[in-house]
């Protein structure tokens, strides 16, 4: 009667192996991919004196680009906050409990994959789906052109290209935290009188603020990154199309300065507005 | 005579739901197992989910009647809702939860009326805390005072004592049955507990698979129980 070797044990000069090469390859790999990331930003911030970084500033493309990022970045973030809001609401009521197992419920449910694509959708793709549809040649060129209206190569096509791949990540979110919300706390509220949109002013929108105010936190800074659509659907036209990251792609053909400190402006706005958002979900 | 009135059949998922009764001066117990349907059955009564075929009358009036094409909104129907986990709204404080269904001609006025409802329920001292913050027995009287803050001409009850703790439910038990026979509201109360039942003294209606099995006063159902429900129900321990 032979005994089988026992399995799961190893012999002793594995285990010390083992040992000593897993926590080098973790340290290994990990550290590559910190590096990676960590490299670009000590480059963005370190490579250049405080003074150059200063005279980058001001280089004529600057001003412009950072008032009309701006102003477009919070027009679609009102776009996205106003239209979004509601649109998360209805989808996210019409999707769960018992409305959800019916055929309307698919129906939301198409619809809110259909929304949520642009989240995967590439840039560049986003650019000629913008053209195909609002453009002189578009689903709606001609009733456009009708109207005395050209989008396109304008302020507004910026605003749309921004709210187009932004809105998403806003939507998500408010789908998501309007799911997680007690239904109890909905019928509560109306049997209490209350109507259905004081409802969701009252009780919906402010239970669910955190979420949402996070949600609008990575749409606004999606809005703010936008380059390939916005090149694509807007031009690349200083004062009236050029946004900060497109001007980060002019300066670079002449002056890699400016360029960095475009970049780390952008960086800065980003990070105080993170902030600032975050700040005001806690409270 | 103030009377809740229902009579309805109607679906909650695979289960078919056909109740009928009248809550009027003493409190009306909902009693029957899990699924039995009791909770669908407070849905369809406040018009949360729709019955197939039914009347439900308060006061007289109609709430819903498919005969005559009326279902009036949850929020014209005019019933205090206490769900079984309370549901207080997390964001406001006890005073501005008790506030949310008065209306008053102005917020002091508001104030004032949800501070005289809390007082009511012995619980002012709890008016500028957070939901958060409370007890459950702190919470189910916050609970009680938002659901009669509308000035509801009925009440329903789901599981008022369910989510306490054994030594609390005996008190609670105590304070809302002398509550209630105060406000001589009909009330629907949702139980699973005899000690319930005995407390709050009103006609026992025992729903099984969505079916009424048996109804009357306990006594009645101790004598001649009609299913193994029913024999369990009236034999159960004070919990």
């Amino acid at each position: 009667m032979s005994a089988a070797p026992p399995t799961g044990r190893r012999a002793p000069w594995r285990r010390t192996v083992l040992a000593i090469v897993w926590p080098g390859a973790v340290g290994l790999l990990s550290a590559l991919l910190l590096l990676l990331v960590a490299l670009p930003l000590a480059g963005l911030l370190f490579s250049a004196s405080p003074r150059q970084l200063l005279a980058g500033l001001g280089d004529p493309l600057v001003v412009p680009a950072l008032r009309l990022t701006i102003f477009t970045t919070t027009v679609s973030l009102l776009v996205i906050l106003i239209c979004g809001t509601p649109l998360g609401w209805v989808i996210a009521r019409r999707t769960s409990g018992g409305s959800g197992a019916g055929r309307a419920g698919k129906v939301w449910r198409v619809l809110e994959t259909v929304v949520e694509l642009p989240v995967v959708l590439p840039p560049a793709v986003a650019g000629v789906a913008l053209l195909l549809a609002f453009g002189r040649r578009g689903l709606l060129g001609p009733g456009l052109a009708a109207a005395g209206i050209g989008l396109p190569f304008t302020c507004a096509a910026v605003v749309v290209a921004q709210t187009f791949v932004a809105a998403p990540f806003y939507l998500q979110a408010a789908v998501a935290a309007f799911r997680r919300l007690d239904p109890d706390l909905i019928l509560v509220a109306r049997t209490l009188g209350a109507s259905r949109p004081r409802v969701l002013f009252t009780v919906a929108i402010p239970v669910s603020w955190p979420s949402l105010a996070g949600g609008a936190a990575m749409s606004w800074a999606r809005a703010l990154g936008e380059f390939g659509a916005t090149l694509m659907f807007a031009g690349n036209m200083s004062g009236r199309t050029q946004t900060l990251p497109l001007a980060i792609y002019t300066a670079l053909e002449s002056d890699l300065r400016t360029a960095q400190s475009l970049s780390i402006l952008l960086v800065a706005v980003a990070f105080a507005l993170l902030v600032a958002i975050r700040a005001g979900a806690r409270r | 005579m103030s009377a809740l009135e229902v009579a309805l059949q109607g679906m909650a998922g695979t289960l078919s739901i056909d109740v009928s009764f009248r809550a009027a001066a003493t409190p009306l117990l909902l009693v029957g197992p899990n699924g039995a349907g009791k909770t669908q059955t407070l849905m369809m009564i406040l018009g949360a989910a729709r019955p197939r075929r039914g009347r439900v009358t308060l006061d007289g009036a109609p709430l819903f009647d498919d005969e005559r094409g009326l279902d009036l909104p949850v929020e014209q129907r005019r019933i205090g809702f206490v769900p079984q986990r309370y549901a207080l709204f997390p964001h406001l404080d006890v005073l501005s939860n008790v506030g949310y269904g008065i209306a008053a001609p102005s917020r002091a006025e508001r104030r004032r009326m949800a501070r005289a409802l809390l007082r009511e329920l012995d619980a002012e001292s709890l008016a500028e805390r957070r939901p958060a913050e409370l007890s459950g027995g702190e919470t189910q009287r916050v609970a009680l005072a938002r659901a009669l803050a509308s000035r509801p001409r009925a009440l329903l009850l789901d599981e008022p004592l369910a989510a306490l703790d054994v030594s609390l439910r005996r008190d609670m038990r105590r304070f809302l049955a002398e509550r209630l026979r105060a406000w001589a509201l009909p009330t629907v109360v949702v139980t699973h507990d005899r000690a319930d039942a005995e407390a709050l003294d009103g006609e026992v209606v025992v729903l099984e698979a969505g079916a009424v099995v048996q109804r009357g006063r306990l006594a009645e159902l101790a004598a001649q129980p009609a299913t193994a429900f029913v024999k369990q129900l009236v034999s159960g321990p004070d919990r």
